[in-house]
């Protein structure tokens, strides 16, 4: 069974690296590749001493079981020896030393990285059960889904992460990109990625946070410098408003809605959830728990507990019509 | 009146009406019974805690599952980590160690009767209470429910503005009072073994169970007195407005961590290190040789004891600790591996040029042996902080904790209750029976622990009530799912062999092992008063002393 596992480990790493868009042995990011590296070693020593012992026990089990044909004598009593003690305090000593020298260069080259001037920096502020991403030096508020560049090494722009939360603990791990930190209230910490090859990289919240800490996805999409400086853009205009929707907007602006959403532009400025300005620029609604089209969008208006039970989101208790009017007007915020 | 009572033989006692047996057990102080009476406890709430296991397996058998909501999934993982750890594998080994104790020690009882009573009391009246909560956590507005904060019970989710009602309450309040009875019988066996040891028994004489008690129980002062604090202070946070943990008033939700874990680590050992006691007692035995290195053995537990308060960190390398701090815990919890291994090495080289008997206690002890090291090596993956910073949090270290617990614990308690309930019954176990709930359970155990890594490796975090298709987690989970089977049956076939050797099984005698410490040498069970006359020793082993006139241990050691 454990050889089965083993060797599930090793080719994970080696042979199917994509088999899990989540795969911790895929790394694509340099936090996530000395971690990669790092555990590799772990991986070897460890496997090298589990060989060693497991085949000291399955001797023992065999050559020394007791013979059909015993004398009925008992064996000979060994009470210890020293050399041998000394022998194998020793060698596990160095080992223990080989491992940790190891293990703190990685710590240090991820935790204490050098800054360069074209970093982007980014506030990421944990909610039960959503992402808010602030990008104080470009102006964007957005959720759920995070965009940055790719940084290739020649001209690497790596990005820097402040982690704050408004309520309970989180955690922030994307395991492509980099190991896990935790967003605890009251304690900002950092992290970084430098992702090397664009795309979308999953993850999820790892710390226990509440009911729906399950459904409280991570998306962070890895641009090219063209397409995501377009796509900042498009994030700081202020909403396109059209007349069209115009019962929408004023059920939106005359309900709780707005104690909680912002939409800038509009009289709608609450932020204890998601900023809606550019909903329809995203794939996902409900922190990635569904996909942003229109049957999905009216289901969460109309009772959010259908698609993530114990979320904060009140049902609005409106009639079809008007969740038909809050929809239409949501699909215009582009 | 009272002398007669405390003459009378166990096998009499069974004859009298029930309730004057009742009466009896209620209102016991005899170490024998009170250890029974923990074991019998910690068995009832081991099956209601692998029910919750169960319920939570087949929720996660295939993505986007609704056998449960996640409500009821939250308050799952939370009675099961808190169940299995203060109510089940504490009360087990205190339950042993009680009962072990002073027999082998040369002893009649403990050394506080009285206040070991007490003490199973509470530890009884804390499982209890946590599970009143589900009757009565929401008061008058409505149906009970349990907690559902997690057995770790991160600040600040249990302050009053998230976990309202009285669910968090049941939590605090039935550690806090099983906590009062773990140091009860803590300063009772420390001062048992300090002493109440028989006349020759000097430290460098005790059976190893004891001084592998001896530490265990200084663990426990030092460990759940933190954690009792930390409870009174989310307490006065709660209702009394303090701030300790309330992040919104500047409180610290990181104070809570350290304070959980410096708890919370030093009890993996409180449980561990009496699992290493039964192996220390076990694997001798079954190998026909003396300990090897009984003094290494001790100094590497003793080291296991100091180091372990050292570490408690390692569980928040995830929260933003500096460098420095991150390294310091790396090497410190790297450096418990050598005396752990040391103590494998040990175990291996008493087998070395045995005469291997493979009983049922001997099979669980060979599991443990290779369980361990697993566990041992998924530790020291873990201990590497980075490495960590992937694998915390996920199902892999979710694998690895129950490799130590299950694998590891379970399976040495498993082969101390196969060795030791001769002698507190007074029959032997079933050996057909005994091999088959060997096997169920170690294949069970595997399918599910060794599968379980894998979705770690793939990013799936603990704690969830769902996952996503297309992560490529769901053929694991099902595999991990289907081991739950092989282990419940393995649990059946167990119960039936105790209930049946109860009843059915052979007498066994007062040494169906051929064994070498002193409980070995009266009647099974043992009476009231234990020894007839208090033993006197001249070395570990002293049934071997008395067996090998011509070649006695106090030659050599």
């Amino acid at each position: 069974m454990v050889v089965l596992w083993w060797s599930a480990n090793l080719a994970f790493g080696a042979s199917a690296p994509y088999a899990s868009p989540t795969n911790i042995f895929a790394p694509a990011s340099t936090p996530a590749d000395s971690i990669f590296g790092l555990s590799l070693f772990v991986l070897a020593v460890s496997a090298a001493i589990f060989v060693l012992v497991v085949g000291l026990l399955a001797y023992c089990v065999v050559k020394f079981r007791k013979r059909e044909d015993d004398d009925g004598r008992e064996p000979p009593q060994v009470y210890g020896s020293n050399q041998v003690e000394l022998a194998w305090t020793v060698i596990p000593v160095l080992i223990v030393v080989a491992l940790f020298m190891a293990t703190a260069r990685v710590i240090a080259t991820v935790q204490n990285p050098a800054r360069t001037s074209n970093t982007i920096e980014i506030v990421a502020i944990g909610h039960q059960f959503w992402w808010e991403y602030r990008y104080p030096g470009l102006k964007v508020v957005t959720a759920n889904e995070l965009h940055v560049p790719v940084s290739d090494l020649a001209h690497p722009t790596p990005t820097h992460i402040e982690l704050l939360s408004a309520d309970t603990d989180h955690s922030f791990w994307v395991p492509r990109l980099a190991g896990k930190t935790d967003l605890i209230p009251n304690h900002p910490n950092n992290t970084w990625i430098d992702p090397h090859e664009t795309g979308l990289y999953l993850g999820q919240c790892a710390q226990y946070c509440g009911t729906q800490h399950a459904k409280m996805l991570l998306r962070v999409y890895v641009q090219s410098q063209e397409d995501f400086e377009r796509w900042i853009e498009e994030q700081r205009r202020p909403a396109q408003l059209s007349a069209a929707v115009s019962e929408g907007q004023h059920i939106f602006e005359t309900t709780a809605c707005i104690n909680c959403h912002t939409v800038s532009g509009t009289v709608a400025n609450g932020r204890f959830g998601p900023d809606l300005t550019h909903l329809m620029s995203r794939d996902t609604i409900a922190a990635g728990a569904a996909a942003n089209n229109p049957e999905n969008l009216r289901r969460w208006i109309q009772n959010p507990e259908t698609i993530k039970p114990g979320s904060l989101m009140p049902a609005m208790q409106l009639n079809d019509r008007e969740v038909d009017a809050v929809t239409a007007y949501l699909e215009t915020l582009r | 009146m009272s002398t007669d009572s405390i003459v009378w033989p166990r096998s009499e006692s069974l004859s009298r009406p029930f309730v004057d047996q009742l009466h009896e057990w209620i209102t016991t102080v005899d170490h024998k019974q009170l250890g029974i009476m923990y074991i019998v406890y910690a068995l009832i709430f081991l099956v209601i805690g692998g029910v919750e296991a169960t319920v939570m397996r087949i929720q996660l058998i295939r993505p986007h599952n609704d056998f449960v909501s996640p409500q009821v999934f939250n308050r799952m993982f939370t009675m099961h980590g808190t169940t299995m750890i203060f109510f089940v594998a504490m009360p087990i080994m205190f339950g042993f160690g009680n009962y072990l104790l002073p027999l082998m020690i040369g002893a009649r009882d403990m050394a506080f009767p009285r206040l070991n009573a007490f003490s199973f009391w509470l530890t009884a009246f804390g499982g209890f209470l946590l599970y009143f909560s589900l009757l009565g956590a929401n008061g008058l507005y409505g149906a009970g429910n349990a907690p559902d904060v997690g057995w770790f019970a991160y600040a600040p989710l249990t302050s009053l503005a998230f976990s309202t009602g009285h669910s968090t309450d049941f939590w605090t309040l039935s550690l806090l009072v099983s906590g009062f009875g773990s140091i009860g019988t803590a300063i009772n066996i420390i001062a048992t073994i300090v002493c109440m040891r028989c006349p020759g028994m000097t430290l460098g004489k005790m059976p190893l169970l004891a001084w592998l008690n001896l530490v265990m129980a200084g663990l426990v002062l030092l460990a759940v007195s933190p954690l009792t604090a930390a409870q009174i202070m989310l307490m006065i946070d709660r209702y009394l407005g303090g701030h300790f943990f309330d992040t919104q008033a500047g409180g610290s939700a990181v104070i809570w961590m350290h304070f959980f874990w410096i708890f919370g680590h030093p009890e993996v050992y409180v449980l561990i290190i009496p699992a290493f006691a039964f192996i220390s007692e076990i694997v001798p035995v079954f190998s026909r040789k003396a300990m090897f290195g009984y003094p290494i053995m001790v100094a590497a537990t003793v080291a296991i004891g100091f180091l372990s308060m050292s570490v408690w960190a390692h569980h928040m390398f995830t929260v933003g600790m500096s460098s420095n701090a991150n390294t310091f815990f790396v090497l410190s919890t790297m450096a418990i591996s050598v005396p752990t291994g040391i103590k494998i090495f040990n175990w291996l080289a008493t087998m070395w040029g045995g005469k291997i008997l493979f009983k049922t206690p001997m099979l669980f002890a060979i599991g443990f042996l290779f369980q361990f090291l697993i566990a041992g090596l998924t530790g020291v993956m873990l201990s590497a902080a980075p490495f960590d910073w992937q694998l915390g949090n996920s199902y892999f270290v979710v694998a690895h904790f129950h490799y130590v617990i299950v694998g590891g614990i379970l399976f040495a308690l498993f082969g101390a209750f196969y060795y030791w309930f001769p002698k507190m019954s007074g029959k032997m176990c079933s050996e057909t029976l005994g091999r088959w709930h060997f096997w169920l359970f170690l294949i069970g155990f595997h399918l599910t622990f060794d599968f379980m890594h894998i979705p770690g490796l793939l990013g799936m975090p603990r704690r969830i009530y769902t996952y996503e298709p297309g992560r490529g987690w769901d053929t694991w989970n099902l595999i991990i799912t289907v081991g739950v089977v092989f282990q419940s049956l393995g649990i059946l076939v167990f119960v039936y062999n105790l209930l049946w050797s109860y009843f059915r099984g052979e007498i066994a005698g007062s040494d169906p092992w051929d064994a070498w410490t002193l409980e070995w040498s009266t009647s099974s069970p043992p009476p009231a008063y234990n020894f007839a006359t208090i033993p006197t020793v001249r070395s570990r082993r002293p049934l071997w002393d008395l067996k090998h006139p011509q070649d006695p241990d106090w030659k050599y050691e």
